[in-house]
């Protein structure tokens, strides 16, 4: 997709690796195949209308209380552990595919929130975050003197 | 575990919906004990009301419905995930006591008790000694 040429690379030997992060930074962005990692994971989708924006997460068998969620200016953080069933003596996984453990992930948003307006809520496993945009961050709309 | 593994994955082998709507395989942990199976199944979106889990013989299925992901009033911008319902179908090995079945649905996960039926369990055998 957005492959650098040969030139630019030659030319900017000493940042190639930025070039190959940056690169593969924007194909994930402008490609909707799941070409996600495990970086990635729990999965969101972002919702945009005017003057706020929802985020939505699926992120199964949590307990809410287990789930962090902050916001500063226009960062959102949501992070939280995943925990196992606890096996007795004897007992053995014939199949561990669900994941487990820490997890976190940072969004960077495209306002400033009103993070005391930030609401969230879980059910049935999928994570719903809404935040308003900060009022002073708003468009104004510029009236024209004639 | 591979990176990929962690994403949904599309159920390409399950026979298709009349509803035109993609098939996700769940993913599963299966783990025993002396008397039964234990299955927990990750299956966002779903609740007791919209999940099924059905046993013909020794095959197992659990299959979920899910209604689409849509905020209202809101329109998609970024996406990670899509949503559709979820379909796997396991074969089963043991005899398992389908009386005794029971399932529960928690935050779209599905918790499945399979007890083994009675002449399947292990049986412990006391060796006197001579």
């Amino acid at each position: 997709m957005f492959g650098p040429g040969i030139w630019r690379v030659k030319r900017f030997a000493d940042s190639v690796p930025e070039i190959m992060d940056l690169q593969r930074e924007i194909n994930r962005l402008f490609s909707n195949v799941g070409q996600n990692t495990a970086l990635d994971y729990p999965a969101i989708n972002v919702w945009e209308k005017d003057d706020s924006l929802v985020v939505t997460m699926e992120w199964p068998g949590m307990e809410p209380e287990n789930i962090n969620i902050s916001v500063t200016g226009a960062t959102l953080t949501i992070s939280g552990a995943a925990k196992a069933d606890s096996l007795k003596e004897g007992e053995i996984y014939l199949r561990q595919e669900r994941a487990l453990g820490n997890f976190q992930r940072n969004f960077q948003l495209p306002f400033q929130v009103d993070s005391k307006k930030v609401e969230a809520k879980y059910e049935k496993g999928i994570l719903n975050i809404i935040l308003p945009r900060l009022k002073e961050d708003l468009p104004k709309k510029i009236k024209i003197n004639s | 575990m591979s990176e990929k593994d962690l994403q949904k994955t599309e159920n390409t082998a399950v026979t298709e919906k009349i509803r035109n709507v993609k098939i996700f395989v769940p993913h599963v942990d299966i783990y025993e004990t002396r008397d039964a199976l234990f299955l927990i199944a990750d299956m966002p979106g779903v609740d007791d009301k919209s999940v099924d889990v059905e046993m013909e013989k020794n095959i197992l299925t659990i299959s979920g419905r899910v209604e689409n992901g849509r905020v209202k009033d809101y329109s998609l911008v970024f996406s990670e995930y899509e949503v559709g319902d979820y379909e796997r179908t396991f074969t089963l090995s043991n005899e398992i006591d389908r009386e005794k079945i029971r399932a529960t649905v928690k935050q779209g996960v599905l918790r499945l008790e399979l007890p083994k039926a009675e002449k399947e369990k292990p049986k412990k055998i006391a060796i006197n000694a001579a």
